[in-house]
């Protein structure tokens, strides 16, 4: 193999190294923007930030908003924009994408976790019709982990949640809902 | 044969339809904030009207880029004149009643449900993206109207005659969603879009289906009122667009 080349093999993998490191530190920075109504989960555990490309000039990161009439939607976007250039990563693009629509299965293990803790009761995974229809699935209570809970109401403080309360504790507490 | 001019006509009409008709139906539910019976319900209404709102929004950007003269969804909502919207005469009739309100939303929901299931599957990129995102808020939206009509019309003598007259006062607004145009045709034909005669059949019978459950009959058929999709509409619009636009008609360009 010619010399040249094995030293450009070499001076590559050594590129990759460094975007590759470059590229978990974005993910880090990331993960410490938090979402605004739900201040425990960061904008990576709900799984609105699909993806990003570090450009020559900037970065250009991929979100896909929750609800459709979510009011965090541009919130979430500006703060993603002033942590990456905080970090001297300026330009930031948001690129919004719509297809596939966000669901509450990209929520990480991590976030499901730290919904619980913080009295949220996360989502049931592999949303299907029925369950968003309503079905037979239990929500667990976050507080007591009874499944003898009751929907006060379909429709909660924001969006993406839904009032619930434990028959057996007597706590209410907010749920997820699948989407 | 549709040339490619109309196809792309067409879409973007359809685009601005389905607009107009989140817009209207999002603005008409946000006047009930504040005025809902219980605290439940009034969380349910206000995510409700956002979401409608949040979709307008879409459907505008979507209407933007096809028009390609850069028009913002702002622009779309907030500078047009009555004559210029095209959504359902049902949707910008003032909220009556709850019940009013309740039946209106089943009448319109499970229409819509349909028109975004067909549009997942049409070969419209922007609008089956947008489909496919509407489609899970919209679910949830009729499950809820769909379970306080039942309560309702399987209530008490009261809440039954009422619901019962706010179902023959909308029935007429309901032949408009069916009646297509040859902006309907145009999709349906170019684009694989919805079918409006056979979205009809399945809406008759969903509608029927929790009417039955809600001790309620089905109208009979009369004539139907229609003429929004054309911009032509009830004296109520007017009213509901000065609320709607006034500060942007007041202070042109601003901004917060």
């Amino acid at each position: 193999m010619p010399r040249g080349e094995l030293v450009g093999g070499i001076v590559i993998s050594e590129q990759r190294t460094a975007e590759q490191s470059l590229e978990a530190q974005v993910w880090a920075w990331l993960e410490e923007v938090a979402d605004p109504e739900i201040p425990v989960l960061s904008v990576v555990d709900l799984g609105i930030v699909r993806d990003f490309r570090l450009l020559l000039n900037g970065i250009e990161v991929d979100v896909s908003p929750t609800y459709s009439g979510c009011p965090a939607t541009e919130v979430i976007e500006q703060d993603i924009v002033t942590a990456l250039e905080s970090k001297g990563l300026a330009p930031v693009t948001i690129k919004r994408l719509l297809s596939p629509p966000w669901t509450t299965d990209w929520i990480s293990d991590q976030g499901r976790r730290k919904l619980h803790a913080y009295g949220i009761a996360p989502p049931g995974q592999g949303v299907s019709k029925r369950e968003l229809m309503g079905g037979t699935h239990s929500i667990a209570c976050p507080q007591c982990h009874s499944l003898q809970t009751t929907c006060v109401s379909e429709f909660g403080s924001t969006a993406c949640k839904a009032a619930y309360k434990c028959d057996d504790c007597l706590e209410p507490f907010e749920y997820f809902k699948c989407l | 044969m549709a040339t490619q001019m109309n196809i792309e006509q067409a879409r973007l009409t359809y685009a601005l339809r389905l607009g107009d008709n989140a817009l209207v139906l999002g603005q008409r539910l946000i006047e009930l904030v504040t005025h809902q019976p219980e605290l439940e319900e009034e969380l349910a209404n206000a995510n409700i009207s956002l979401d409608y709102i949040g979709q307008a929004r879409m459907y505008y950007s979507c209407a933007g880029e096809l028009e390609g003269k850069g028009r913002t969804e702002d622009d779309f909502a907030l500078l047009r004149d009555s004559g210029e919207y095209q959504n359902l005469l049902l949707l910008e009739l003032p909220n009556g009643h709850f019940g009013d309100t309740i039946v209106r939303q089943v009448l319109f929901d499970s229409f819509y449900i349909l028109q975004l299931e067909a549009l997942l599957g049409c070969d419209d990129a922007g609008l089956a993206e947008i489909a496919a995102r509407a489609i899970k808020e919209v679910r949830y939206h009729l499950r809820h109207v769909s379970l306080w009509l039942i309560r309702l019309g399987d209530g008490t003598q009261e809440s039954h005659a009422r619901v019962s007259q706010s179902l023959l006062d909308l029935w007429r607004y309901t032949g408009e969603m069916f009646s297509g145009d040859a902006v309907d045709d145009c999709l349906r034909d170019a684009c694989n879009g919805p079918d409006l005669a056979r979205i009809q059949v399945e809406w008759r019978s969903n509608v029927n289906a929790v009417l039955a459950e809600a001790t309620l009959a089905m109208p009979e058929d009369e004539w139907m009122i229609g003429g929004g999709r054309q911009g032509v509409h009830t004296e109520h619009m007017g009213f509901l667009l000065a609320e709607m636009q006034h500060v942007q008609r007041a202070c042109p360009g601003a901004s917060w």
